[in-house]
């Protein structure tokens, strides 16, 4: 915040009493050194205020006076509402994260080598544009996990603890042994027994569906003591059904089926098929049906819908804070930069270790900083429009909503500039204590 | 403090009563695998960072087919399908570089003039004296939080009465005109840290006001405004809501010509992935140029 210094200015000497013109006080010169700036600040920013706390009061139209009729539908209007729930959502997560990150970013850094490196690379994506970030998560977001790099490692890693294989629309053909089992799955119509090679076919499994580990499938071999079969896609392509029941040469093995054997409702065993379909049971399968159960045919996992309506906005909180994690990194590492190495050091020296000192010295050091970092955050996140309105899709964007997006489509798509005023005198307003604060600050230095 | 200590050595697990080698290996080894652990830690939330910006650029490297069939980690396996073909084709497209164009033509003169028009300023609330001029200086501040909504809707109205509604002036006129009061606060309060000797020198030596400002305070100022430029300038390139709001077909620049793109997303990432990346290059560079400026700009900027 201490713009001179930051900018590189050595430290203000005791100031001098007051830093009388040395250019002569014709006040005609100082009037044209100031006169651009002024009538600029002054017709397009200060009168915009003036303007647009006006207009608030006068209805869509601007010739009738309106009361307050434009403020009362900031809480009554659906959109305005939405609008207003996700700003608090916004600014109660996205500061707070955001700070959090950079806080243990900035001291984490310091204990490596490539802290600056590390750096530079949190930092990059507050040089780039709004614009950018939103096309690169909506890259990042897309639904498919075949293209959406966040829905790839959530259906990798979810993969790799749930049972992956599934064959979705799988349902038995003619001539099947099986028939659909109560509360999903199938059934077979009659007992297995032990030595007789059960055969379970089903169709309907989209060749790219089947597992990549399918093989051709196999015959069981007849065992005494156990109950074996196969259960495979009895369906060869491009020669209709080849023969039904039957193993046909082209035809794949369910590979990853599971197959329970059960008793008078009982489950006495279960085993899951190899690669070419074939599966054994123990003897106690005996006399049991076989059920393949419904969880072998439910669709296969697709990931996290991430900008559905209901995770759009966290989804977008994300993204803002991958790109403002490192404006509060850098601010707190100058933060910390400042903070005297032997206190640290004393603490370690009493036995306190790295998370006591963390918590109990850097933290309360740091307060002022994080406070800074968070109310710039919480001002900026206020002003939130562009990933909004980049990466929300059409579908979701109602959901996404926010003030700033809210106030453009009223004031420029839906033609209401009295509501689209009100929203904007309300975004001033929740700013007018954080402006009240650098003014008083700024009045004591500049008396000095 | 004390209170505290007894807490602190309780919990530390190793007191100073133990053997010494014993606790300099224990605490060796704590410091490897913690100091492992912070290395595994930074590394994950290193290509957490990196990804993002890789998965963009390596999608406009991809030719579209591939782009619709499969995800950009493929090019790992296939690295023959990198083409610049995206690039080729979107900067035959007029609509696209005139945008590039229009970006730097809204760019550049919103960042002189921000720096020129509120080094003046900075410069008269710094050093010359007038009536209320701490008042004056305390007005600008505090417009320095207040929001760009608030100036949309009276500016459009304004910028459509005076005619330029949809020119290139108007959008740097809003721009600069949002700019003045960072520079302006900037400024004056590196200015102010000038020694006073240096000015009054160059008074006996009999420069006028104009001399001394381009040839003493200028120069001087040289950090603060070369914060302030890049500050500035990135602001303006990466801005997409006022453009959006006061350029037309003709005088939008690269962001605005992105966004109307995005409502189709998914069937034009050739477009899309290229173009954010064009709109990106300049950015990226003046960054890694200019890093400690930048630095200290944002750290300036704190307050806006």
């Amino acid at each position: 915040m201490a713009s001179a210094q930051a900018a590189g200015a050595p430290p203000a000497p005791a100031a001098p009493k007051s830093r009388k013109s040395v250019t002569g006080t014709r006040r005609t010169v100082a009037v044209l050194f100031l006169l651009p700036a002024m009538v600029l600040l002054g017709a397009l920013v200060v009168y915009p205020i003036g303007y647009s706390v006006i207009r608030s009061f006068y209805d869509q139209s601007g010739d009738g006076f309106a009361g307050f009729d434009n403020y009362q539908a900031l809480f009554t209007d659906d959109g305005i509402r939405t609008a207003l729930k996700n700003n608090v959502i916004w600014v109660v997560f996205a500061p707070t994260v955001a700070t959090a990150l950079g806080l243990i970013f900035a001291v984490l850094t310091e204990r490596v080598s490539w802290g600056t490196a590390f750096k530079l690379v949190v930092f990059m994506p507050m040089a780039i544009s709004m614009l950018a970030a939103g096309i690169i998560f909506r890259l990042v977001y897309d639904q498919d996990p075949d293209k959406g790099v966040a829905n790839a490692v959530w259906v990798g890693v979810h993969d790799t603890f749930a049972q992956s294989s599934a064959f979705p629309k799988a349902h038995p053909g003619r001539e099947s042994p099986l028939r659909a089992a109560p509360g999903g799955g199938f059934l077979t119509e009659d007992p297995v027994s032990a030595g007789t090679p059960v055969s379970l076919p089903l169709v309907g499994v989209a060749p790219d569906k089947m597992p990549d580990s399918a093989a051709k499938a196999a015959r069981a071999k007849a065992e005494p003591d156990e109950v074996t079969g196969t259960t495979w896609q009895d369906f060869t392509r491009g020669k209709g059904v080849g023969t039904l029941g039957g193993i046909d040469p082209a035809e794949l093995g369910y590979a990853g089926m599971r197959i329970e054997a059960v008793k008078d409702g009982e489950v006495v065993a279960s085993t899951t098929a190899a690669d070419d379909g074939t599966f054994t049971l123990p003897a106690a399968a005996d006399g049991a049906r076989l059920r393949l159960p419904a969880d072998n045919f439910k669709e296969p996992y697709n990931g996290v819908d991430w900008l559905g309506p209901s995770l759009v906005t966290p989804a977008i909180i994300g993204s803002y804070i991958w790109m403002w994690a490192g404006f509060a990194m850098v601010l707190i590492a100058a933060g910390l930069a400042g903070i005297p190495r032997d206190l640290l050091e004393a603490a370690r020296v009493d036995g306190a270790n790295e998370w006591q000192v963390f918590r109990r010295i850097t933290v309360p050091l740091l307060a002022p900083v994080l406070a800074v970092v968070t109310v710039t955050l919480m001002i900026n996140v206020l002003k939130v429009f562009d990933l909004v309105f980049i990466i929300a899709p059409g579908s979701s964007q109602d959901d996404a909503n926010v003030l700033a997006l809210e106030l453009y489509r009223k004031g420029f798509s839906e033609d209401q500039p009295g509501v689209a005023s009100a929203i904007s005198v309300f975004l001033l307003l929740l700013v007018i204590p954080v402006m009240w604060f650098n003014v008083r600050r700024l009045r004591r230095e500049v008396r000095r | 403090m004390s209170a505290d200590a007894g807490r602190l050595t309780k919990a530390a697990p190793e007191p100073l009563t133990a053997v010494e080698g014993e606790r300099s290996l224990g605490a060796r080894l704590v410091s490897f695998v913690s100091g492992g652990m912070v290395r595994v830690f930074l590394i994950v939330v290193g290509l957490f960072w990196l990804v993002p910006t890789l998965g963009l650029l390596l999608s406009s490297l991809r030719p579209p087919d591939e782009m619709s069939a499969s995800g950009w980690w493929e090019v790992f396996g296939k690295p023959s399908q990198l083409t610049f073909d995206s690039y080729d084709k979107l900067l035959g497209n007029s609509d696209i570089t005139d945008s590039i164009l229009n970006t730097v033509l809204i760019t550049v003169p919103a960042t002189v003039l921000v720096v020129v028009i509120g080094a003046l300023a900075g410069y008269a609330f710094a050093w010359m004296e007038f009536p209320g001029r701490d008042w004056w200086f305390l007005g600008v501040v505090g417009l320095l939080v207040v929001p760009v909504q608030v100036a949309l809707i009276p500016i459009a109205e304004l910028f459509g009465n005076i005619g330029i509604f949809g020119s290139l002036i108007g959008v740097v006129l809003f721009h600069v005109g949002f700019g003045l009061p960072f520079a302006v606060f900037l400024l004056r309060n590196f200015f102010a840290e000038i020694p006073r000797e240096l000015l009054e020198a160059a008074r006996l030596d009999g420069a006028g006001e104009l001399r001394l400002f381009f040839r003493v305070v200028m120069p001087l100022g040289g950090p603060a405004i070369a914060a302030l430029g890049i500050f500035q300038f990135l602001w303006v390139w990466n801005d997409m809501l006022v453009a959006l709001i006061f350029t037309d077909a003709d005088s939008q620049p690269i962001t605005v010509a992105l966004q109307t793109q995005v409502r189709q997303f998914g069937s034009n990432v050739d477009v899309l992935a290229p173009g954010a990346f064009i709109s990106m290059v300049i950015p990226l560079v003046v960054f890694f140029a200019f890093q400690r400026q930048f630095v200290s700009g944002v750290m300036a900027g704190a307050v806006k």
